[in-house]
C-alpha cells in the first residue's frame, strides 16, 4: 500500500518496520513529528527526554540491552548530544542504533544552519542522507542493517524540506526483531583509557570496511544515459538537480555520504566531461572529490548560505547548456510590511513582557521558545541568547562582569520557559546559587512545550505515550537547588500588578531570585474552550485614542477611526488590555453567540 | 517531458492552509498523480506568513515551487497574495480571498497596510479572481471553513471537478465538520465558476 507521508512520518514508519522498540527525542523543528508519529505504534516505548543528550543516552542504553533503538533531534540538539555520541562511536552497539539529526538550511526556525554531516566524519560514524519520504522509510531499514553489520551507531541526516515535504511511500509489515542477548564486555563497553585505545584502532578498521560497503550499498545509485554532464548530489538537492537538468545530465546520488564511495565516484567522473557537485550548505562531498584530485564545479557556483532551490541552481549554472531556465525573479514591492510571528492573543507571556518593557535599566538574557519573540517590538525585552538554557548562565556572566568592573547598576534578568528550564536551565540555577550571583530568573511556565506544537515535559504530568506522570513542581525544584524561600515568587503573568511587584522586589535582591509565572498556553484546547464565551470590548466613547492597548501587541486589537477595536472572535479574554487602559474604556463583553 | 504542475497556497498561521493543502494533495494522489507537498512549520505558526507548495504530475522531483512556476496561486489573505506574486506564471490563475489580516508591525503602527491591494493585483495579473470566502463561510454557518471554500475554487481552476472530493474530505476532517466542509468545498467551486468561468 502506498501512502502520502511527510519525511518525518516516513522515518517513524521505517523505525517501526525495522522492529525498533525504544525511541527517545527532545522536540525541535524540523524533527518533532518523528517521535509524535512513532508514538502512535503502541508496541514501541517512546519518550520525550528532558534534552537531546538524555535522548541519546536512553537510546544508547536500550541498544546495549539488545533493542533496536532510535533517537531524534534537530541539528543544534546534536551539539547537546555530542558528548555521548563521540564515545558510543567507540563502544559500538548491541541492538541497532540510529541517531536522527534534522538540519535546517535556511533557518526557518533555528539559530544557525550548521551542517551536521561533519559530525559523521568527526565521530567516525556512517552517514545516511535520504532525499524524499520513500527513501526516509527505505533508508531507515538499511540503516539498522548497517548498524548491526558493522557494530556502529548510524547518523541519519535530513533537512527541513525532506522532514516537512510529503511524497508517496510504500508501506510494509513490521519485522519482529527479538532482543539480542546482553553480555557484559568491559573492553568494548567501558571506555576507560586502557580500553579506549584498542577501540580507537577498531574504529579505524571499521571505517575501512564501511568505505568498502559504500561502493556497493543500495543507498548510492547512478542514473546514466550517456550525457556529458555528470551531477553528483545528495539529500533534497538531488531532487532540485533532477528538476533543473532533467534527462540532460547523468546523476550519482549519494545517500550513503560518509565514508564516500571514492572508487565509484572516480569512475563516474572519468566518463563525464563536466562534473557538478550539488549539495546544500557546506561542500562536504565536494571537498573529498577535490582532495582526490578530481576537477569539479560546485561551491564556486552555488551558495553555501541558505537553502537551495531549482531556480537558484538553474541561475547559478546558466552557462551550462543542460540547465533549465526559469523566469526572472519578479520583485514584489520591497515596501510591503513584513509578517513576523507574534505572541498569540491571550498568550500568558504578554503580561510579564509588558511589565518588563517598562524597566529602563535591565538586560534580558533570553532563551529559546515562543518567548524569544519578546525581544522584538512592541516589548523589546531580550538582549541575547546562545542556545537552549543559556539565559541563566549567560546572565550570571553578564552580572559578574558588571560586578567585577564596578558598574553593577543594571538588573540582569534571565527569561526561560518551563521545558527549556528542564532541558538545561536547572544547572544554571545551581550555578547562580553556588556563585551567589544576584541574577533574576523568570520561568515562564505555560504548562507545555509550546513553540514546537505542544509536547509534554516533566512539568506537565503527562508522557508522550499518554500516561500520567509525576509533575515536577518548579517552586519546590528551585528551592531544593538552594534559592531562598523569600526569593521565590509565584505570579499570574496576566496580573500586571502582581508581576510589577515581583519584578521590583527582584531588582533589589542581593541573591538569586526566581519568579515563576504560571498560566497555561492560550492555544491549549482546554484553555481555548474556557475563553470561547468570553471577550473584552472597547467603549468607543470612552476611548481617548491613546494607543496604550495597541502597545501590548495583541493580534485581537486594531485601531480604527481614532479608537481601539477588539475583535471578539480573536480575543482570548486574558484581560491585559483591560489593565493597561487608564480611561476605563475596556470592559468584559457579554456571551459570544 | 516534464508535465509537473504547481499550486501554491499562502496565508497567515491559523487560517487552515495546511489542512487545505493536505486535502488537495491527498485528492490528487487518489486521482493517480505522483504528488509532492512542502510546507514550513515552526515559528511561522505564530501568526506569521505560511506557504504550502503542492506539485503533481507523472513524476515530481522538487517538492518546492520556484518563482514564476505556479499554475495556481491561491492566497488566503490579500497582503500575502501581493508578497508571493512573483511565484505565479504569467498565464497562471491568481485566486485571492477578500480578507485583510493586519500583521504586527501594522497593528502597532510601525508600518501601513497597503491601500487597495485588489486593484493593484488586477493591474499586475490578468487571470485574477477576488473571492469572498469569508462571507461564503459565514453564510454556511462557520467562518472557519473559509479554507475549504478556497480549496473548492482551486479545484475548479485546476480542472479537478470530475473527481469525487467528498470521500477525501470525509477522511481528513473531524467527523463533526464533514458536512459543512463538503458544502464549503462546492460553494467555493461554484463561486469560482460563476464569476470567472473557464477551468484551465
Amino acid at each position: 500500500m502506498k501512502q502520502l507521508l511527510t519525511g518525518n512520518e516516513a522515518i517513524a514508519r521505517g523505525a517501526y518496520e525495522a522492529g525498533c522498540t525504544v525511541a527517545a527525542a527532545y522536540p525541535g523543528t524540523p524533527s518533532t513529528e518523528i517521535l509524535e508519529a512513532l508514538s502512535q505504534y503502541k508496541e514501541i516505548y517512546c519518550e520525550w527526554s528532558v534534552n537531546e543528550k538524555v535522548a541519546l543516552e536512553v537510546s544508547g542504553g536500550a541498544s546495549f540491552a539488545g533493542s533496536r533503538a532510535f533517537c531524534a533531534m534537530k541539528h543544534v540538539g546534536l551539539n547537546v548530544a555530542a558528548d555521548p555520541m563521540f564515545t558510543i562511536a567507540y563502544t559500538g552497539i548491541n541492538g541497532g542504533l540510529v541517531i536522527n539529526t534534522s538540519d535546517e538550511p535556511g533557518m526557518h526556525s533555528s539559530q544557525n544552519e550548521q551542517d551536521n554531516r561533519y559530525y559523521a566524519r568527526h565521530a567516525k560514524l556512517p552517514l545516511v542522507v535520504p532525499s524524499d519520504s520513500a527513501q526516509c522509510r527505505d533508508f531507515m531499514l538499511e540503516a539498522y542493517r548497517i548498524s548491526e553489520t558493522f557494530d556502529t551507531a548510524v547518523l541519519f541526516r535530513t533537512t527541513t524540506r525532506v522532514c516537512h515535504s510529503k511524497s508517496l511511500v510504500e508501506l510494509h509489515e513490521p519485522m519482529r526483531v527479538p532482543q539480542r542477548a546482553y553480555t557484559k564486555d568491559l573492553k568494548k563497553n567501558l571506555m576507560t583509557p586502557g580500553n579506549s585505545r584498542p577501540r580507537h584502532v577498531d574504529v579505524e578498521a571499521r571505517l575501512v570496511k564501511l568505505a568498502e560497503y559504500a561502493e556497493s550499498t543500495p543507498l548510492n545509485f547512478i542514473e546514466e544515459d550517456g550525457n556529458t554532464l555528470g551531477v553528483i548530489s545528495t539529500g533534497i538537492a538531488y531532487q532540485y538537480a533532477r528538476e533543473v537538468f532533467s534527462d540532460r545530465a547523468d546523476y550519482f546520488f549519494i545517500g550513503f555520504s560518509f565514508p564516500l564511495p571514492m572508487k565509484a565516484v572516480r569512475k563516474f567522473c572519468e566518463v563525464h566531461e563536466t562534473i557538478l557537485v550539488i549539495e546544500e550548505n557546506e561542500p562536504f562531498i565536494e571537498d573529498e572529490i577535490r582532495k582526490a584530485g578530481i576537477a569539479c564545479l560546485g561551491k564556486d557556483l552555488l551558495p553555501a548560505c541558505g537553502e537551495l532551490s531549482p531556480k537558484i541552481i538553474a541561475d547559478a549554472c546558466s552557462h551550462l547548456p543542460e540547465a533549465s531556465t526559469y523566469a526572472p525573479s519578479v520583485h514584489s514591492d520591497a515596501s510591503l510590511p513584513p509578517r513576523p510571528p507574534a505572541l498569540c492573543p491571550g498568550c500568558p507571556h504578554r503580561g510579564i513582557f509588558h511589565v518588563l518593557s517598562k524597566q529602563k535599566n535591565i538586560v534580558a538574557s533570553t532563551d529559546i521558545g515562543c518567548y524569544t519573540l519578546g525581544a522584538f517590538p512592541p516589548f523589546s525585552v531580550g538582549d541575547f541568547f546562545f542556545c537552549m538554557g543559556s539565559s541563566i548562565t549567560a546572565g550570571i556572566g553578564f552580572k559578574r562582569s558588571d560586578m567585577s568592573c564596578g558598574t553593577e547598576t543594571r538588573g540582569v534578568f534571565a527569561i526561560i520557559g518551563d521545558s527549556t528550564f528542564f532541558h538545561s536551565g536547572m544547572t544554571g540555577i545551581a550555578d547562580a546559587v553556588y556563585s551567589r550571583t544576584p541574577v533574576v530568573t523568570i520561568i515562564l511556565d505555560n504548562r507545555i512545550t509550546a513553540m514546537t506544537g505542544h509536547q509534554h515535559n516533566p512539568g506537565t504530568g503527562m508522557t508522550l505515550m499518554g500516561e500520567q506522570a509525576h509533575e515536577i513542581d518548579l517552586g519546590e525544584l528551585v528551592r531544593a537547588l538552594g534559592v531562598r524561600e523569600d526569593h521565590i515568587r509565584k505570579v499570574n503573568p496576566n496580573n500586571l500588578k502582581a508581576c510589577s511587584e515581583a519584578v521590583n522586589d527582584a531588582l533589589i535582591a542581593q541573591e538569586p531570585f526566581v519568579i515563576i509565572a504560571r498560566v497555561p498556553c492560550a492555544l491549549l484546547p482546554q484553555v481555548r474552550k474556557r475563553a470561547e464565551s468570553k471577550w473584552f470590548q472597547v467603549d468607543a466613547q470612552a476611548c481617548t485614542g491613546c494607543r496604550a492597548c495597541i502597545r501590548i501587541g495583541c493580534p485581537a486589537i486594531t485601531f480604527r477611526d481614532s479608537a481601539a477595536v477588539i475583535e471578539p472572535d480573536i480575543c482570548a479574554a486574558c484581560g491585559v488590555c483591560f489593565q493597561v487602559c487608564t480611561f476605563k474604556a475596556i470592559s468584559m463583553g457579554g456571551n459570544k453567540t | 517531458m516534464n508535465d509537473t504542475r504547481s499550486i501554491l497556497l499562502t496565508g497567515v498561521g491559523g487560517q487552515g492552509t495546511i489542512l487545505a493543502a493536505k486535502i488537495l494533495s491527498e485528492g490528487l494522489t487518489r486521482m493517480g498523480y505522483d504528488v509532492k507537498m512542502s510546507e514550513i512549520h515552526g515559528m511561522a505558526q505564530r501568526g506569521g506568513s505560511v506557504t504550502s507548495h503542492v506539485r503533481y504530475g507523472s513524476r515530481v522531483d522538487s517538492p518546492v515551487i520556484s518563482e514564476g512556476e505556479a499554475d495556481i496561486l491561491c492566497s488566503f489573505e490579500k497582503l500575502e497574495a501581493f508578497r508571493h506574486l512573483g511565484y505565479i506564471k504569467p498565464e497562471g490563475m491568481l485566486i485571492v480571498n477578500d480578507l485583510e489580516i493586519y500583521p504586527l508591525p501594522v497593528l502597532i503602527g510601525q508600518a501601513a497596510y497597503p491601500d487597495d491591494i485588489a486593484s493593484v493585483l488586477k493591474t499586475r495579473h490578468e487571470r485574477f479572481q477576488l473571492l469572498s470566502a469569508h462571507t461564503i463561510a459565514v453564510k454556511l454557518g462557520n467562518p472557519r471553513v473559509e479554507n475549504i471554500v478556497l480549496l473548492g475554487a482551486v479545484a475548479h481552476y485546476g480542472g479537478f471537478m470530475q473527481f469525487s472530493w467528498e470521500e477525501t474530505i470525509r477522511d481528513l476532517v473531524k467527523p463533526a465538520f464533514i458536512d459543512i466542509n463538503i458544502k464549503a468545498f462546492y460553494a467555493g467551486a461554484k463561486a469560482a465558476s460563476a464569476s470567472f468561468g473557464g477551468a484551465s
